[in-house]
This record gives structure tokens, C-alpha cells and sequence, in this order.
């Protein structure tokens, strides 16, 4: 059975999510709403990584010896500037968009190993997934023309 | 002077705040010599202020902008105005439509704000316009948007008369409408008086009132409204004082507005609002169990934390019990100032004329037709920029052409010090037009001088939708124009052509403009096809909408509980109220509203400035009643410079004694920002709080300490109306020796 794999899959990848955000909002400090915005969803996805353990409990989780290709790529580090905060605000998508997938897959499993309380898990942290993606999409449709237009 | 010595008197309305009373100036040797109320019109029954009637005029001759001003080797020096308007169509032409931002009022005329919305969406096609409304009008039209669909005020001033319960929310409006509050005192003092709600952390004169006649003054700690909210909703579920039919029939959302608030019983928002839970409760029972309740909102919501989400729960409040569109009834998401309402249908706030949803393609081509322009000049293609952000970009220079319209930002924006050095930047180009040299002229390139009221004609619409004309008094002082012949003349020296090759501003006068903006508005929620000027010369001011089968205009929206949420109508498809993310077209669509009224719910979340052992205190900001904005009229009117004649800070008794300062003593404001000194007073606010009026700037006081209260307030703003955040600065406190 892989789904432990798949549990330390998310959990990494939930807790690389919640450090970008972090990281990000620490890089862009004159960006008052992308501190704010970055710092509470952060603690959202750190809050998915708490609410995972019950599964974990559950059915393990294969953290160390999981294939390299199957971790989320880890953020680098904020860049600075119009086009940096777009970059790094387009990072942050690739990976909340990896961790949304990842809820779907767990769900489906859930489903089929008739866990309702997994199920009820990936529905509610998917939830929040999308609001993440969703501010995201809105900053960065915000920032597109004028830093790649007119930004010096 | 005697009623008999005027020369003439001519009809207008008052401009120093949203509630627009009906006037007419007294006229004497071509000069502005008084007031008096037009006791026919539906707002003010012939009352005025003392605003309106100390300051509505007597700044008209005093040290006034007469001639346009050009920076030359570092020195403004008088200029023709062919020599200032090329100038700035000289430095237009150079650069890109997205390198062009413009800052404007919440004072000039609906056919202002129209054209200069032409100019900027469909001449230049920058999405780089806002004003000064961001701090002031911002989340009432957000709140609406997200609740209804679209903007528009819900209820009517008649509701006063009718209503048993009045809930303010963050409004003293004893403050910052005066007149309006002397209609509620009139049934505070008459046969059956309603009950009175406050909710305010400072004992204003609204919060004595609802004290006196057994009302509930709530003084949640500043940042905390949405606790408040939610726990009122709280009771009102928990006893079931909901109209669940009309609910289910009317509004979208409601288990997951139950589900929200259910944490928020009494007792856990009594610790986070530190408000006695009794309080709350019996405030909830005067809402819930009331017939006919009218709540009023303003910048105690709309300037602090979760400013959309807790404007919203008021919206909720009424949905829950089905009272909406009723007389006595109703919602009044307010403004603050006067015209503040034109700048939201007309656009020149950012959003699109007449509600339009700038993610609606068709509503993009409908203005791409009325204007006769290609539907990609228009820009569409994001959310409008914000005044934050607007100042945000110019700040890292990919805005480089500003222009500030009848504001004065370096007073009035939050965090003043950042202000200055953005205004005083060397690679940008900014043009101030004003009556007069205020603090932001200071820094311009180019001044130009405008005429102001009574020097000029147009329309505005108060703050329950009543449009009136101000006819021109008076000719303005020197070379002044008026804004709109400053507009227009811009358009002309940038030529701005349509599809076909023809002017595309067709209109030279101010009911040109008017007659452009009904067909603009036409069919909208906010329709004027049935208004003309000849109408608005009559008895009173006139409500829109208002076509041609309702000449008389409408008292109240949405009497039949069709709001206006089909997605084909709808202004906006809606935020997150946590984060401020846009509700895609698609997400939108699926919820089917159909006409029914969205209940929005949101999780109180600590604000982003808290006190610490640096900063023990929360400062927050309001107004006097005796002053406008940074009294750039009000200043210049002696009666009312006599009754307020410098900045002060409130402090409550406790913390006043602890300081071991007594009131008339001086004392420094500090927060991380920046400081303010000044005379202290003694009130009853709520221990920890301390109160900044944000009047006093520098124009009258240039060498003295730092007066501004913007001096101390942070860069941080509402993620859905993207209003700033006014109310909730960490400050600390300590007496001057003398
Ligand atoms: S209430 Fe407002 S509009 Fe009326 S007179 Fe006073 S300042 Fe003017």
C-alpha cells in the first residue's frame, strides 16, 4: 500500500508550502498585504501538516525512504523587486497547485479505503488549499502588467 | 447681513459631508455672502450644520490658488495656463498609459469625476485611478458589492422616522453628520423613542444617547469588530430570532454563516472584545426581537480590521431577520465625504461607470460601444489598483505621472513620513489642482488652480443616493477653472480620438457631461435617464434610480427582495473575506444566485498591530464636528477655527491618571511611524485607547511640532475594500515638561 508514501508526500509538501509563505512574506516587508496574507496562510498549511497526523497515526508515513522525485520542489528563497515578487508569488502557485493535487489524491483513497475521517480531512484542508491558490491567482493577475510592463 | 440686502440666492447643496443638505447661497456684489437651508428637500428639511453654515463660504476670498504655478530650477513661479497644460502634456505624451496614476477627491462633481473617468479608461487606458474615497467610502461600497451584488445604498434617511431600533456601528454620527443626527434626535425626543445601539469605543455624544434612553453602548477593543459580529449573529441563530422562510427564499450561504459563527458565544467574544457578555446579549435581543430596525456603518468599521468582513455582518443581520426594503427597515452603509458617491458610480474610485464588473466581458463592451473605443483600451484586465498600491507603484517608480485632484494626500494618507519622501521624488512628475496651496501643492511640478463650490455647477449624490445641483454662485477668484474645464482641456490637448476619428469627449459644459453620464448609467443600478437638471431645480433633491417611468426617483432599493446578483447584472463576482481572493466568473455562476442576497462569513482574526511593553497603547483617528478633512475650508472660517482651534489627544481618565497628566497639559504621541504633540484632553474613552483627530496638518502651522495624526498610523489595509487601516496604530504616551 502506498498511501503512507503519499501521506509523507503531503506532509512535506504542506510544510515546504507553509515555509515559502513564510519566507516570501519575511522577503517582501514593504508589501504590507503580502506579509499579512502570506504569514496567515502559512499557518494554514501548517496547520494541514497537524491535522494529517491522525492518518499518519493511521497508516504510517514513508518519509525518508520515499523516492527523490516525489518530494515538492522546495522554495529557494524571496527575490526582490516587481518582477521578483511576481516569481516568487508564481513559485508559491507551482507548489500550493502540487499540494491541491495531493489532497485530491489522498481523497480518492480515502474513498476507496472507506476512511470518513480522511475524507473529511481532504475536503476541509482542500478547502483552504484553494483559498491559498485562489489569493495567489488574484496577486498575481494584481501584479502582471505593471511589473512587466512599466517596472523599472 | 439682512435677508433683504442679498442680491440674489442661488440653489446648491452643502459639501462638507456626506449628507449633502439642500442650500442656497446668499449672492451680494458678485461675492458669496452666506447660507440658508431649503426647508422643501427631503435630506435636511431646511436645517444646516455648523459646517454648512460657518464654513460653506467664508473661505472663498482667503489666500486662494489664482494663477497656475510651473516648478522651474526648483521654484514654483507663476505660469500662463497654456504654459502649465503643456507642460503636462508634454511629460503625458512621453510615457506609457501604465506609468500614469491619478489621485483624486471625494469633493469634485459627478460630471468631474465622469469625464476624468473617460480620460483614464478610455483615452489613456490606465487602471491606475483612485482617491482619496479609499479611506473614507471603500468598504461601504465593498460591503454592498459583496452582500448584493452590486453597490448601492439599501435603505433611506425616511427609515429614521419609521424605524424602533437604531443600531450606528462605528458611526458617530453626531460627529460627522450633524444634521443627520439632529433627524434622530427629533425621535429621541418625540413620542416613542427607539432604542439605541452604539457601537463606539469612545462615550461620544451617539454612545451618551443610547446610554441615556436605555439603549447598549459596545466598546469592543479597537480590532476586534468581527468578534463583535460574529457573536451578535451568534445570539440571534441561538434564539432563533431569524425569519428562516424568507432566508431560505432570499439570501445564499447560511450554514456556513451558522458554522462560522458558532464559536462566538458571549462569553468567549466578551474576552476578545472586552465588552461585558450582557451587554452583547441585550444588544442582540434589541435587534432580534425589534420590529423595524435601521443600522447605520461607518469609518469605526470601514477604517479598522476586517473592516469588509464586519461591514458584511451588519448586511447579514438585517438578511437574517428579512429586514431589508421595508420602511423603517434599512441599511446605511455611509461615506464620509460629500461626493464620495459619484467617484464610485462615475468610476474615478477605479471601479468601472455605472457598476460595472470589470471581469464581465459584456459589461466591458457595452462601455467599449458607449464610448466608441477598442473594448483592449479599456483596462479590464485586473482588479482596478487601489490607492495603496496606486501609491505603492509610485513609490517604486513604474508610476512616474501622478495627478491629485481636490485632496491632500500629504495630510491625509496614513503613515505620513513615507508619504513625503514618495511625493518628493526626484523622477516623478506630479500635478496638484487645488482652491488652494495645501501641503501636497507643496511638492508639485505643476499647480493648477481650481474654482469650488459655488464657483462652479454640477451635481453630487449624498450618501442615501439623493442627487442635487449646485448652481454657480460666483465667478472664481483670478485665472481658477473649474475641474471639469481642467479635464477637459487636458483631453483636448492630448487629443483623444474615438474608433472613428472623433473627439472622444463630445462634451464642453457641466450638463454635457451630465446629459453623457445618464446614458452611462442607464439601465444600471444606478440609473439618472430620468433626472435632468431642469428636475433637480425643483423643491428637492431627487434619489436615483430614476428613469423616465419613476421621475420622482426610488426611497428604498430592493423593496421586492431581487437584489442584484444574477450574474449578468452583478458588479462584482465577489471576494474571500479572509484573504481578499476574487471569486472566479465560473465559481460565481455555480452558486446560482439569481437575485438572492449573499450572507458572508469570515473568522475574527487578531489585527495586524497589536500593543506591546514599546507601544502600550492603541491609538485611533476621527473627526470633530467643526472641521473637514485637513481644513482647507473649515480652517479658514474664524467661528469654526474659534471652537477648534488646534490639535488635541483624548485620553481616558485611567490612563491619563497613570501618566499622571492632566487634561490642557502636552503630550508626545509616539508609535514606529513617527510622533505627534499636542494639548491633551481627558474623556471617556476605554482604558487603553487614546483618540487623534486627523484635521491638523501644516498649512497654518509650519514651524510647530507635528500635529498630524497620520503621523503615527500604519500602512495596512482591509484585503477586500483595500481601505486603510486608521483605527488600530500601537502607540505609546509620555508628558511634555515645560
Ligand atoms: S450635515 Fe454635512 S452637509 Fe449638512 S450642513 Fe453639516 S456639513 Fe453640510
Amino acid at each position: 500500500m502506498h498511501v503512507s508514501t503519499y501521506l509523507g508526500l503531503l506532509r512535506h509538501a504542506e510544510g515546504a508550502l507553509a515555509d515559502a509563505f513564510d519566507q516570501i512574506g519575511q522577503g517582501h516587508g514593504d508589501e504590507p498585504d503580502v506579509v499579512q496574507l502570506c504569514e496567515l496562510l502559512a499557518g494554514k498549511s501548517r496547520a494541514h501538516v497537524e491535522q494529517l497526523q491522525a492518518a499518519v497515526d493511521r497508516y504510517g508515513e514513508d518519509a525518508d525512504n520515499e523516492p527523490e522525485r516525489l518530494k515538492a520542489a522546495e522554495f529557494g528563497g524571496a527575490r526582490s523587486g516587481g518582477v521578483g515578487l511576481l516569481r516568487d508569488l508564481q513559485d508559491l502557485y507551482a507548489l500550493g497547485s502540487f499540494v491541491d493535487v495531493t489532497w485530491t489524491v489522498i481523497a480518492q483513497a480515502a474513498q476507496g479505503l472507506r476512511d470518513p475521517d480522511l475524507l473529511q480531512t481532504a475536503s476541509a484542508c482542500q478547502a483552504e488549499t484553494s483559498q491559498q491558490l485562489t489569493w495567489l491567482n488574484t496577486r498575481i493577475k494584481q501584479a502582471a502588467p505593471q511589473a512587466l510592463i512599466v517596472a523599472p | 447681513m439682512a435677508e433683504d440686502e442679498v442680491d440674489r440666492w442661488v440653489q446648491s447643496a452643502c459639501v462638507l459631508c456626506s449628507n449633502g443638505c439642500a442650500c442656497d447661497i446668499a449672492v451680494k456684489d458678485g461675492r458669496m455672502v452666506g447660507v440658508r437651508g431649503r426647508a422643501g428637500d427631503r435630506i435636511n428639511h431646511g436645517r444646516l450644520g455648523p459646517k454648512g453654515l460657518y464654513a460653506s463660504w467664508q473661505w472663498s476670498d482667503q489666500d486662494r490658488l489664482t494663477r497656475p504655478l510651473v516648478r522651474q530650477n526648483g521654484t514654483l513661479v507663476e505660469a500662463s495656463w497654456d504654459a502649465a497644460m503643456d507642460r503636462i502634456v508634454a511629460e503625458s505624451k512621453r510615457r506609457q498609459p501604465l506609468q500614469h496614476g491619478f489621485y483624486t477627491s471625494g469633493q469634485l462633481f459627478l460630471e468631474e469625476y465622469y469625464t476624468l473617468a473617460v480620460i483614464g479608461k478610455a483615452g489613456l487606458g490606465t487602471p491606475h485611478m483612485d482617491g482619496n474615497t479609499r479611506l473614507c467610502t471603500a468598504t461601504a461600497a465593498a460591503s454592498l458589492k459583496e452582500t448584493f451584488g452590486s453597490d448601492g445604498q439599501p435603505g433611506s434617511y425616511n427609515d429614521i422616522e419609521a424605524c424602533d431600533a437604531l443600531f450606528l456601528f462605528g458611526h458617530n454620527m453626531a460627529a460627522t453628520q450633524t444634521v443627520l443626527w439632529s433627524r434622530v434626535l427629533d425621535r429621541i425626543e418625540g413620542a416613542d423613542t427607539p432604542a439605541v445601539v452604539a457601537v463606539d469605543p469612545r462615550m461620544t455624544a451617539v454612545a451618551e444617547t443610547a446610554v441615556r434612553t436605555g439603549g447598549v453602548h459596545l466598546r469592543p477593543l479597537p480590532g476586534t469588530n468581527q468578534a463583535l459580529m460574529n457573536g451578535l449573529i451568534h445570539e440571534l441563530i441561538a434564539h432563533d430570532w431569524i425569519d428562516r422562510a424568507w432566508v431560505d427564499e432570499h439570501t445564499l450561504g447560511y450554514d456556513d454563516l451558522a458554522q462560522t459563527v458558532e464559536p462566538y458565544t458571549p462569553v468567549k467574544v466578551a474576552e476578545i472584545c472586552e465588552v461585558p457578555a450582557p451587554d452583547l446579549r441585550r444588544a442582540a435581543e434589541i435587534f432580534g426581537t425589534s420590529e423595524r430596525v435601521l443600522s447605520t456603518v461607518l469609518q469605526g468599521f470601514y477604517q479598522s480590521h476586517q473592516a469588509t468582513a464586519a461591514s458584511c455582518q451588519v448586511n447579514n443581520l438585517h438578511l437574517l431577520r428579512g429586514m431589508i426594503g421595508k420602511p423603517g427597515c434599512g441599511v446605511l452603509q455611509m461615506n464620509g465625504q460629500p461626493t464620495a458617491e459619484n467617484t464610485r458610480e462615475c468610476g474615478a474610485d477605479g471601479d468601472l461607470p455605472g457598476f460595472r464588473n470589470w471581469a464581465n466581458p459584456d459589461h466591458i463592451d457595452e462601455l467599449a460601444q458607449l464610448w466608441n473605443v477598442d473594448r483592449q483600451v479599456i483596462p479590464h484586465w485586473a482588479p482596478p489598483t487601489h490607492a495603496m498600491q496606486l501609491w505603492r507603484y509610485v513609490e517604486q517608480g513604474s508610476i512616474d505621472f501622478l495627478w491629485i485632484s481636490a485632496t491632500n494626500p500629504a495630510v491625509s494618507l496614513p503613515a505620513l513620513g513615507r508619504i513625503r519622501e514618495i511625493l518628493g521624488k526626484q523622477e516623478l512628475f506630479l500635478v496638484v489642482q487645488d482652491g488652494f496651496f495645501t501641503e501636497t501643492a507643496a511638492y508639485a511640478d505643476v499647480v493648477l488652480p481650481a474654482a469650488l463650490w459655488g464657483e462652479k455647477q454640477g451635481t453630487f449624490t449624498n450618501a442615501s443616493r439623493t442627487v442635487h445641483l449646485s448652481e454657480q454662485a460666483v465667478a472664481p477668484p483670478g485665472e481658477a477653472r473649474s475641474d471639469l474645464e481642467i479635464f477637459l482641456d487636458y483631453a483636448e490637448r492630448m487629443d483623444f480620438r474615438d474608433r472613428d476619428g472623433h473627439r472622444l469627449i463630445g462634451w464642453k459644459t457641466p450638463e454635457g457631461a451630465f446629459d453623457a453620464w445618464k446614458e452611462c448609467s442607464r439601465g444600471r443600478p444606478c440609473d439618472y435617464s430620468g433626472l435632468t437638471y431642469d428636475a433637480l431645480r425643483g423643491e428637492s433633491g431627487i434619489p436615483w434610480p430614476c428613469t423616465a417611468d419613476q421621475p420622482e426617483g426610488t426611497d428604498r432599493l430592493y423593496a421586492d427582495a431581487v437584489f442584484p446578483t444574477d450574474p449578468a447584472v452583478c458588479e462584482d463576482f465577489g471576494h474571500d473575506l479572509t484573504t481578499g481572493g476574487s471569486t472566479t466568473p465560473e465559481k460565481y455562476k455555480a452558486q446560482q444566485p439569481g437575485g438572492k442576497a449573499f450572507l458572508k462569513a469570515a473568522d475574527f482574526r487578531p489585527p495586524p498591530e497589536t500593543t506591546s511593553a514599546e507601544f502600550p497603547l492603541i491609538g485611533t483617528t476621527g473627526r470633530s464636528p467643526y472641521h473637514f478633512h485637513t481644513r482647507t475650508k473649515t480652517g479658514r472660517s474664524p467661528r469654526l477655527r474659534r471652537a477648534e482651534p488646534r490639535m488635541w489627544v483624548e485620553l481616558s481618565e485611567q490612563d491619563a491618571a497613570e501618566l499622571q497628566v492632566a487634561a490642557g497639559e502636552t503630550v508626545v504621541v509616539e508609535s514606529a511611524r513617527g510622533r505627534v504633540e499636542a494639548e491633551c484632553r481627558v474623556g471617556t474613552l476605554r482604558p487603553g485607547v487614546l483618540f487623534l483627530p486627523f484635521h491638523f496638518g501644516y498649512w497654518d502651522n509650519a514651524d510647530g511640532p507635528p500635529t498630524a495624526a497620520n503621523e503615527v498610523t500604519i500602512t495596512e489595509w482591509d484585503p477586500v475594500s483595500k481601505q486603510p487601516l486608521f483605527k488600530v496604530a500601537a502607540v505609546r504616551v509620555r508628558k511634555v515638561k515645560r
